[in-house]
């Protein structure tokens, strides 16, 4: 499982166990797996997609001023405004 | 010496200033509660970015076309001294240690020949630093019409900031700001926020991240970023000074209501003893006359 990290300047809004994010990027949409490479990329302005199991609904979180970060630990969204 | 109803009426009129002073403590302690809770929550964003920019700040930090932001205009002229205060009084020293703080940095800065000028945010300020550089206020960032300072604020006063930095109003720009220690200690303290100090390269951050792949590339990611984390520093000192207020406030108030206390007490005194020894006059009197007879 992907550990994925939702983070606004006020509060952290999401930090859970994941199968997989659909991050709309700066210069497009990529998706990350666990064990990803690692990645730094900003994010436009949109809605991110979480998939909680393989073949689920998504779920999609709109952000605003985003910026992602593939690590070690899993991926890090940090978002300047979140609407969920 | 004073009359009995001169004394009642002192007494009274303590008595509610201490009323007031003890809700105005209580209120703090609360507010103090729900401050400290926000600062704390917005932690994790604070670290994350400052991590991110640090691995990336060391390697552009270095190339000729680093970004305005993170290299300086290249002068050293005209700073420009941020002061962030609160907009009610009745915090102790709070303002003043602010204020002091940023005009020592200001008398420093003079004696050097710099320029220098300022951008108030919060009320208390203004008057203080107007009576001593009438001209150098370049502008008033109110705050009296929101009740707690967030992050739209940080975000407005930080275009702000920028738009005068890309206008060439001033090469360097510092923070006065309280730093909340605890309810009994709050810090002034002194941050230059532009140019943007390169936050401390973590060796372990550093050394894990060996192939980090950048979407678009590292300069335009950190050109997105340096605004962010200004915002972010200045968020962070309004959360910051939200939470020393309300310690400062919480603790000038308690002092106040023990002074009003024993101020009572005095009162109570006096006025025991005086409503005494118009009673023994009186005695005196009726006895007197009584043996006349």
């Amino acid at each position: 499982m992907l550990h994925f990290e939702l983070v606004t300047p006020a509060r952290l809004v999401r930090s859970e166990e994941v199968y997989m994010v659909v991050v709309p990027g700066a210069e497009g949409d990529f998706g990350v797996l666990e064990g990803h490479a690692p990645v730094m990329s900003t994010i436009r302005d949109g809605a991110v997609k979480v998939y909680k199991t393989a073949g689920a609904t998504p779920e999609d979180i709109q952000i605003q001023g985003g910026f992602a970060e593939v690590g070690d630990k899993g991926l890090t969204i940090l978002a300047e405004h979140v609407e969920s | 010496m004073a009359s009995l109803k001169e004394l009642k009426g002192r007494i009274n009129s303590v008595k509610s200033t201490q009323k007031i002073t003890k809700a105005k403590q209580m209120v703090a302690a609360a507010k103090l509660r729900k401050a400290q809770a926000a600062a704390e929550s917005a932690r994790p964003y604070a670290g994350r970015l400052a991590t991110v920019m640090a691995s990336l700040a060391g390697k552009v930090g270095g190339k000729d076309n680093a970004p305005k932001l993170l290299a300086g205009t290249g002068a050293d002229q005209i700073h420009l001294l941020v002061v962030a205060n609160s907009d009610k009084g009745l915090a102790g020293a709070f303002n003043s240690n602010i204020v002091k703080a940023a005009k020592a940095k200001a008398a420093e800065l003079t004696a050097q020949g710099k320029t220098v000028i300022f951008y108030l945010v919060g009320r208390k300020g203004r008057a203080p630093i107007q009576r001593d550089y009438p001209k150098a206020i370049a502008k008033h960032f109110d705050t009296t019409m929101v009740r707690e300072p967030g992050y739209a604020e940080a975000e407005k006063i930080a275009a702000e900031l920028l738009e005068m930095f890309e206008a060439g109003k001033f090469d360097v720009a510092h923070l006065f700001y309280s730093k909340f220690r605890s309810a009994l200690l709050q810090e002034p303290t002194e941050q230059q926020i532009i140019p943007v100090p390169a936050p401390k390269v973590e060796a372990v951050g550093a050394g894990a991240g060996a192939a980090v792949e950048y979407e678009p590339d590292e300069e335009e990611i950190l050109a997105e970023l340096l605004p962010r984390y200004l915002k972010t520093q200045l968020f962070g000192a309004l959360l910051e000074n939200a939470a020393s207020e309300q310690g400062a406030s919480m603790t000038a108030m308690d002092n106040a209501t023990r002074n009003a206390g024993e101020l009572i007490n005095k009162l109570t005194i006096q006025y025991n003893r005086s409503r005494q020894a118009a009673i023994t006059t009186e005695l005196i009197e009726i006895i007197a006359g009584a043996e006349a007879l």
